[in-house]
């Protein structure tokens, strides 16, 4: 078969059909995969969920705060009392080797000086440097702060919704940011099973 | 007739040589390497020694077996890069990350590039901004200067000066009173790296060095004025006056080493005089704001090795011909 | 059949895409923060390369000259977003490290690159295997850079330590250990090639 000419019919069929194929195949691969997407992010915010609250009862927020490498969104379980039960780091990129211990540095219960999970949160979490009495991770001191933020907004947010306000700490040598009313979602999860989870539509287990 | 060597002009020697330069440096790096030595103790030998040696080795051995040329320890610039690393280095690090250190000054910044005179970045810097970013821990635990009694690796160790200097800058001004006395960071006795802590020693180095025309005025002034005077502007609140945090900011950390020893390294410096004091207040820019808006609280390193960079193009910057027209 | 042989390995040694061609730096230096991460991307790249190769030595006829790079790339565009959903469904964590560069295959130059220089003239067959020699030259060249940094940078390689947890260079596994590595890879690999010449 000859190759067809450039004639302004022919491109504008064959860009036309090759478009349409294309959208086509799209359409039936999304639908193909959309549910199993679903269920991938759906999964991991309740394996979050879980995590976060250690298996006791109470309340997971998610919140976000600018980090050194960009967004570090987390969420972070209290107690009806307002202790830390834990907290989980959805989504972060900071210094691989660095500030990525955010994950784990503020978890390990071997080292009271830094781990906040037991604490009783204030909305005025602040590391050593500026203040606070929370051990900033070695040479990821901006993480650090970024990561008590997050936590200290949680909480404030947490507080709001229960019609109480508290003050947050920003610290005076920090930006003082303000949080979008949608970048802190409350999940209230009581207890570590579905049971009753408000979204209904999570509760496939 | 048979001893008359016919040979194209010159034919007189001025004595001056690679060599000699080299070992000019070198004794004028002394006085700030007995201040050390009192300072750190047996750490500064240590370090010092670990790092001589494994650039001295590196060296060879790239020489030798990679470019396969003669090897040009002789020319003793191999030991004052080792030196030169050492002196940028906290005094009680871990003797691998020494010879990493020491690896990757001779055969990155310099023997990659074809060996000495051929490499745009300082050698000796490159090595410690390489440990710098790598083991950033190790590589900001400073021990202090206590003397003699510290043993290498128990060493106390202890926020620096510049430290301080950062949170102030950032707003803090109750840490003024941390800072040393500014006698103690003139003659030494402050935490830092190896080299710097007496800027007296440094700058007797760096006269003794103008004095005997291994290095000319040009940089080491530019720098430092063009740092005084930025910090004459933007002094930050807490200080009695704008000389104090004049003096605290060209004494603390490594601005004496880097603008006498570091930045006037013949390789990676401009050759015309113009170009030598753009090249310096270029330095002293970037330090100033490094240390004001950075993440960083020294930026000396950082500083000379981006001002090497521009090197070729400064060199553009030419002295008018001798004899030539206006 | 020695055709389709020199074809197939064209891209693994003598073109090979990082080191022979110079082309795709960029996921090259922004995904090789560890070997798994080098190499997912590697067979990401594969599978656009081969399934673009096939389906645009199909339609070499039927593409008009003057809107052949259109075609192109909505052939290339619509396999990248088929990948991406994909990996999103059943490998979300790969997908969340690779983050923008898997849409980013879209302006590979290598994808392009062979579309334009080899698919649009040759048969299905041997566009196919061009596909996959490009393609696994590309994933061998970021796994192995991908491991050295891994190494250097961490001191393991595919997540298992090597030696002592206390190591770890970190400039390896940050930018200008990317290119530190890519630029001394790249070296030896030529020196090995002109050997072998």
């Amino acid at each position: 078969m000859a190759k067809l000419e450039s004639s302004f019919k022919n491109m504008v069929l064959s860009l036309t059909l090759i478009t349409l194929v294309a959208a086509a195949g799209l359409t039936a691969v999304y639908m193909v995969t959309q549910g199993q997407i679903e269920a991938q992010k759906e999964q991991a915010q309740n394996a979050a969920r879980v995590a976060v609250l250690n298996g006791q009862e109470g309340t997971a927020i998610e919140c976000t705060a600018d980090g050194f490498g960009g967004p570090i969104r987390l969420m972070v379980g209290f107690a009806a009392d307002g202790t830390i039960l834990g907290y989980e780091v959805l989504e972060q990129q900071e210094t691989p080797g660095l500030g990525t211990h955010i994950v784990d540095w503020f978890k390990d219960q071997t080292k009271p000086g830094q781990c906040i999970v037991g604490r009783q949160a204030t909305g005025q979490l602040t590391v050593s440097k500026d203040g606070g009495d929370v051990d900033a991770i070695t040479a990821a001191t901006i993480s650090s702060r970024a990561f008590l933020r997050a936590i200290n907004a949680a909480y404030v947010d947490w507080k709001g919704q229960q019609g109480e306000q508290v003050e947050a700490m920003t610290g005076a040598s920090l930006r003082v940011e303000t949080y979008p009313a949608d970048s802190c979602k409350g999940h209230h999860h009581e207890g570590a099973c579905c049971g009753h989870c408000e979204r209904k539509e999570a509760c496939h287990e | 007739m048979k001893n008359l060597i016919v040979a194209p002009a010159p034919h007189a020697h001025s004595g001056d040589s690679v060599r000699r330069n080299m070992l000019l440096v070198i004794a004028a790096l002394m006085p700030a390497y007995a201040v050390s030595l009192v300072a750190f103790g047996w750490g500064a030998l240590i370090t010092t020694l670990i790092s001589v040696a494994a650039c001295c080795i590196t060296e060879w051995v790239i020489a030798k077996w990679v470019l396969k040329q003669r090897p040009t320890l002789c020319d003793c610039s191999a030991i004052l890069t080792g030196l030169l690393l050492a002196f940028n280095l906290p005094s009680n690090l871990p003797w691998w990350i020494i010879v990493i250190g020491a690896i990757v000054a001779i055969g990155i910044g310099k023997m990659t590039y074809g060996g000495l005179g051929q490499n745009p970045f300082n050698p000796a810097l490159v090595g410690r901004v390489f440990l710098l970013i790598s083991f950033p821990v190790q590589m900001t635990t400073w021990p202090r200067p206590l003397g003699f009694s510290s043993s290498y690796v128990d060493a106390t160790t202890g926020a620096t000066p510049l430290a301080a200097m950062k949170q102030i800058v950032k707003g803090n001004a109750d840490l003024v009173s941390q800072l040393p006395d500014l006698k103690d960071a003139f003659f030494g006795f402050m935490g830092g790296s190896l080299g710097e802590v007496s800027a007296l020693a440094l700058i007797a180095g760096g006269i003794f060095l103008i004095g005997m025309r291994v290095i000319t005025w040009h940089i080491p002034v530019s720098i430092l004025a063009t740092i005084a005077l930025f910090a004459w502007i933007a002094t930050p609140e807490g200080f009695a006056c704008s000389h104090e945090y004049i003096l605290y900011t060209l004494l603390t950390g490594g601005i004496m080493l880097g603008a006498f020893f570091m930045a006037t390294d013949y390789v990676t410096s401009p050759m015309t005089a113009w170009g030598k004091i753009v090249f310096g207040i270029g330095i002293g820019l970037i330090v100033m704001v490094i240390r004001t808006w950075g993440a960083y609280p020294e930026g000396m390193s950082f500083a000379i090795l981006i001002m090497n960079a521009t090197v070729p193009l400064l060199n553009k910057i030419r002295p008018k011909r001798f004899g030539g027209g206006a | 059949m020695s055709n389709a042989w020199k074809t197939l390995t064209n891209g693994i040694f003598k073109e090979n895409p990082t080191f022979g061609l110079v082309l795709g730096m960029c996921p090259t230096l922004a995904t090789t923060t560890s070997a798994v991460n080098g190499m997912s991307m590697g067979l990401a790249t594969l599978f656009v390369l081969v399934c673009s190769n096939v389906v645009i030595s199909m339609l070499k006829n039927v593409i008009p000259d003057k809107v052949r790079i259109p075609a192109f790339i909505v052939v290339i565009a619509t396999f990248v977003s088929i990948l991406q959903l994909v990996m999103q469904a059943y490998v979300p964590a790969i997908y969340a490290t690779l983050g923008i560069f898997i849409p980013l295959i879209v302006v590979n130059c290598i994808v392009l690159g062979r579309a334009e220089a080899f698919a649009c003239k040759n048969s299905i067959g041997l566009s196919a295997l061009d596909g996959i020699g490009m393609g696994l030259g590309f994933t061998l060249s970021l796994t192995l850079i991908g491991a050295i940094r891994e190494i250097l940078g961490t001191g393991c390689v595919f997540g298992q330590h090597l030696f002592s947890d206390t190591y770890g260079a970190l400039i390896f596994v940050l930018a200008p250990g990317a290119f530190i590595c890519l630029g001394y890879v790249m070296a030896l690999v030529q020196k090995c090639l002109e050997h072998s010449k």
